[in-house]
């Protein structure tokens, strides 16, 4: 049994009338132990499908499935009592920006103890202890003099350390990254990549990876799912789906990585933007941007169908064209 | 932390002095002197004047009676009341614990209910509740005290009877000043004799809650407008994210991750309001007729008691000051980052 399902989920954000839909229609597996990627462009729902699933989108956003479902619970409908028993514990998640990530009032210590305190009733010297243990896993130096630091006396690469040693506090079953190197520097950025995927295979969990960078997604992941407009573009395992993007899209953000544009004077780059609310065609929602469009891409939205190892979204996908 | 203590200690000496300056300069401002005053609408010798004027001190240039002034200061000489001849620091002393009774009385209901209202409002933002809490304290804000004081003097006290009208203890009661706290010199005096005294502390009490009521509704609706924003503000930060994905109880999001944080600058407008609480106090005390440092302050005035209005403004403002100091301590202890600034 898959680990997180997730069948045709939907999370709407404004008046009943007047909806925005931010998600639409997402599946996603992960399994126990995998990794997952999900790329897309800003505003393409990434974040929100997963605080959808965590619960912290807190009653602002409707959020409708057929299925949500983690390690054997519906997470659909178990009270919000429930839920804080698994998220935080079994699902973790890391933020983009460290630095506004901490409570600046309290501790690093303390807010790593807290969840331990929280989900697995740690007390006393067991507490600290586990806390110094964590803070070394994830290579803080100096872990000891560090538990009583404030977080606006570490560095941006060390407040995401903090942040994730109190993300895998509880050995989470799966672990969300959301853009975890974003705000961080190049160099610093290489090594909490390295540090998530050791710490992945060290302790068997499932990580799903929000980013931007496809490169990474290349080196790490199993499986990608390329997001468009609140929806699943292709969904493939790695390699395939760089060697061969069936999807239109798929292609365009692989075009624009500037290694393929190597000579070129100009980065390769996709036209336009991400339909907002207000402009979204009724037919394909790549369809203003699309290179390959025809006329039924304009008329008709395209469902899922199955291609070799994973799904895609498109009347025309590439390999069937070349086909 | 002791450099930041010393610090803010450095501050203080030119706000001491620019205190002095003014309280020495606007009371000369006022037409008329103690002398005048004293004598009321009988015509008086310009010869009986000046002597008078002579013994006082009064009759020296302007810039020789600061110095004076300031001489004394630093002596620790308050000087002494020029109608009453008992020496300011007594006359402050014996009337200070019914200002502080009244004034920690109303900080208490401003404080508590102004949270409550700011945290519940922020929490259901746009709801009825936050929408009726907000209108409230725009009122309760723009409220001259005196007005909202005979109002509510007229219906609670005249209409029905509830609360007396005015003072600290219905006349009935002979309770001897054994801290100058109303509340707690009758909760004894009703200890040691519980046959004369009954009923004492229930009716000090009463006396107390108007007048706290009164003084405390503008530090009430500036505390639950700035704990109300404050909040909203918290709230969407990013940390408080953080604090649900860790499957915190929203009881501890809100009040472990996101109060102590949003009670940074909401603990700065409680500060303030101790000033506009003493400012505050003339009013109230003037309406109920309540024994303490702001009617002494204002009889003064209108007797051209010129010792006591310098001297009394001095040490009240001395007050203020030190309890902005404890705050902006607290401060620091509230926000590890301030601490820690060099």
């Amino acid at each position: 049994m898959s680990l997180l399902e997730i069948k045709n989920l939907s999370v709407e954000f404004g008046s009943e009338k007047n909806p925005f839909r931010a998600v639409e229609g997402l599946d996603l597996i992960v399994n126990q132990g995998e990794i997952v990627g999900i790329v897309g462009e800003s505003g393409s729902g990434k974040s929100v499908t997963m605080m959808a699933m965590m619960g912290l989108l807190e009653g602002q956003g409707r959020i409708v499935a057929d299925t949500l479902q983690f390690d054997g619970k519906n997470l659909l409908t178990i009270s919000a009592r429930e839920r804080r028993k698994i998220v935080g514990k079994d699902i973790a998640m890391i933020f983009q920006d460290p630095m506004t990530s901490l409570n600046p009032s309290y501790t690093v210590g303390y807010q790593i103890m807290e969840v331990l305190k929280i989900h697995q009733g740690l007390r006393g010297a067991a507490l600290k202890q586990r806390a110094l243990e964590l803070m070394e896993m994830v290579e803080i130096p100096a872990a000891a003099s560090r538990l009583n630091a404030y977080p606006h006396q570490l560095s941006g690469g060390m407040s995401q350390r903090v942040v994730i040693a109190m993300a895998i506090a509880c050995n989470p079953k799966l672990l969300i990254a959301d853009e975890p190197t974003t705000a961080l520097d190049v160099t610093i950025q290489a090594q909490i990549m390295e540090l998530l995927v050791n710490l992945q295979k060290s302790q068997n969990m499932a990580l799903i990876m929000i980013t931007h960078d496809l490169a990474v997604v290349a080196e790490v992941a199993h499986k990608v799912a390329v997001m468009y407009a609140g929806q699943v573009a292709e969904m493939a395992k790695v390699p395939g789906i760089f060697r061969t993007p069936t999807h239109p899209y798929t292609e365009a953000l692989l075009k624009s990585i500037p290694e393929h544009s190597k000579g070129a004077h100009r980065l390769s780059t996709l036209p336009g933007i991400v339909p907002g609310q207000y402009d979204r065609p009724s037919g394909c929602l790549l369809s203003p941007r699309c290179p390959y469009v025809q006329d039924k891409c304009k008329a008709q939205r395209p469902g899922l169908t199955a291609i070799d190892g994973g799904v895609v979204r498109c009347h025309y996908p590439i390999t069937a064209k070349e086909a | 932390m002791l450099s930041f203590i010393f610090r803010r200690l450095g501050l203080l000496i030119p706000t001491f002095f620019g205190i002095t300056l003014l309280t020495f300069g606007l009371i000369r401002m006022i037409p008329g002197d103690p002398v005048e005053v004293m004598v009321g609408e009988r015509t008086l010798d310009p010869q009986m004047h000046a002597d008078a004027m002579h013994r006082l001190g009064l009759d020296k240039p302007l810039y020789a009676q600061y110095v004076d002034y300031i001489g004394n200061l630093l002596h620790g000489n308050l000087g002494e009341s020029l109608v009453t001849k008992t020496s300011v620091w007594t006359e402050f002393k014996t009337l200070f614990p019914a200002t502080l009774e009244l004034a920690l009385a109303a900080m208490a209901f401003a404080v508590v209910f102004g949270l409550l209202a700011g945290v519940i409002a922020a929490i259901k933002r746009g709801s009825i509740f936050d929408h009726g809490v907000m209108g409230i304290s725009l009122t309760g804000f723009s409220m001259p005290i005196f007005w909202w004081g005979l109002i509510l003097i007229m219906f609670f006290s005249v209409k029905l009877g509830w609360t007396p009208v005015s003072g600290r203890l219905d006349l009935a009661f002979d309770i001897t000043p054994r801290t100058g706290f109303m509340l707690i010199d009758t909760w004894l005096a009703e200890a040691a004799d519980p046959s004369a005294n009954a009923g004492a502390f229930k009716d000090a009490l009463m006396h107390l809650i108007l007048p706290a009521i009164v003084l405390g509704t503008i530090p009430l609706a500036v505390i639950a407008r700035m704990t109300r924003s404050s909040m909203l503000e918290v709230l969407r930060e990013d940390y408080v994210r953080t604090a649900r994905a860790k499957g915190l109880s929203p009881a501890r999001v809100i009040f472990v991750h996101t109060l102590r944080n949003a009670l940074i600058p909401v603990l700065t407008v409680i500060g303030l309001q101790v000033g506009t609480l003493m400012g505050g106090a003339v009013l109230t005390e003037t309406i109920f007729s309540w024994p303490g440092i702001g009617k002494w302050l204002i009889d003064a005035i209108s007797r051209r008691d010129y010792p006591v209005v310098q001297n009394g403004i001095l040490i009240v403002a001395t007050l203020v000051i030190i309890t902005n100091f404890i705050v902006d301590i607290l401060y620091g202890v509230a926000n590890p980052r301030i601490r820690h600034a060099k």
